[in-house]
């Protein structure tokens, strides 16, 4: 299969397409040009797995779907105010959620979660660049959050040792720290 | 036979990844293949992921509800998409595309994350609602020639293989965690469809 994929013969394209080749690359590297996004999402996974199931799916899948709807309210030029100081505070809280382990009822922790998740999605909806394809742009977007969840994920296997829970706890402590940082930013 | 092992799911996925990994940009007109129009509208169907993604995810909503389901679907949305099609054919190119690919992504995409427990009849209603609905719009973007039927009809034929290939892999999933990362597929689906619905607004509005 993967032979077949390398091999599989390309259109020739004698122009360049505008905003379109491009979409999916441009969608995908978007949540991971700000440190701020990333610290955020990797948490959500690293909670998710730290809390066992249902959570270690269920954040991940409620993250992703109120970030695009964010993202959507972004798009459509709807304000929300405070977006920098809400991104920092879901480093903050996310971070210290790891930090300290701390274990609400299913409900709770998704609803932090999700609102949260507005923050970073309507961000990411204002700053969206013109003439990308809507679709191949959005594909990579989501696909790209949801493997920063993964890696959130893949490294909270590690709380199945006592080292690595504690590995997590300093995990979520540089999370929380990195929130810090971006609230100062924020109010600077 | 024994020395013969078993596809995995990883590998799969690996396999998935890569060819998601390496979209191509979609076009409103059909791909010229140079094999003719019946391979032009397999062709224009593989390369159109505002087509090709909402069928996959309704195919992952019949394989996660079973056999009876993905049988249903397996034959009611080449049907649909093939009426859809030749009624497409006769009409002239439409607007909104964009705006109902963005319904359908939502839907369906929402129902696998939700795995939602629909009865075979409401099934069967949405897979020839979206067979329909794609359909049209693929058919509007054909011409009236002859060749346009046979080009539909490639593209219903690329529907059936999709939808049986991806129906028959998720029906035999028995692990949890495989079920738990289809839904997961789906959400990311849905939140997809957010976010074209917002670019659509978006584009309305200025």
């Amino acid at each position: 299969m993967l032979v077949l994929i390398i091999l599989w013969a390309e259109t020739a394209f004698a122009h360049t397409q505008q905003g379109e080749a491009v979409g999916f690359l441009t969608g995908f590297r978007h949540p991971l040009s700000g440190l701020d996004h990333v610290l955020a999402m990797v948490a959500v996974g690293l909670w998710g797995a730290q809390l066992g199931a249902p959570a270690i799916w269920v954040l991940p899948v409620a993250f992703p779907l109120v970030m695009a709807t964010g993202g959507a309210l972004g798009l459509m030029g709807m304000p929300l105010p405070g977006i920098e100081y809400g991104i920092a505070a879901s480093a903050i809280m996310l971070g210290a959620a790891v930090m300290s382990e701390v274990r609400p009822p299913l409900g709770v922790a998704a609803l932090l979660v999700a609102f949260f998740a507005i923050f970073h999605g309507h961000a990411h909806g204002t700053e969206l660049p013109p003439g990308q394809s809507a679709l191949l742009y959005s594909m990579g977007f989501v696909m790209a959050t949801g493997c920063l969840h993964a890696v959130g994920i893949g490294i909270g296997v590690a709380h199945r040792w006592r080292w690595g829970q504690r590995l997590l706890r300093a995990g979520g402590a540089v999370v929380t720290g990195g929130g810090v940082f971006f609230m100062w930013k924020a109010f600077g | 036979m024994n020395g013969v092992s078993k596809p995995r799911l990883p590998t799969y996925a690996i396999v998935v990844l890569t060819v998601a990994m390496s979209p191509k940009p979609a076009e409103a007109h059909l791909n010229a293949t140079g094999m003719g129009p019946l391979y032009d509208g397999l062709m224009h169907f593989l390369m159109s992921p505002e087509d090709l993604v909402p069928v996959l995810a309704l195919a992952l909503l019949a394989g996660l509800r079973g056999g009876a389901h993905g049988r249903q679907a397996l034959f009611t949305l080449p049907a649909a998409w093939l009426v859809g099609g030749l009624f497409g054919l006769t009409a002239s190119a439409t607007n909104g595309s964009a705006v109902l690919s963005s319904f359908w992504f939502l839907l369906v995409g929402g129902l696998v994350a939700a795995d939602a427990k629909l009865s075979v009849p409401v099934m069967t209603a949405l897979v020839a609602l979206l067979g329909l609905s794609h359909g049209y719009l693929n058919g509007t973007g054909m011409g009236q020639s002859g060749s346009a039927v046979l080009a539909v009809l490639g593209l219903v034929l690329a529907v059936f293989v999709l939808t049986a290939l991806a129906t028959a892999f998720v029906v035999q999933l028995r692990a949890h965690w495989a079920r738990i990362a289809t839904r997961v597929a789906g959400s990311w689906i849905a939140a997809i469809g957010l976010l074209m619905l917002g670019w659509s607004v978006r584009g309305s509005l200025h």
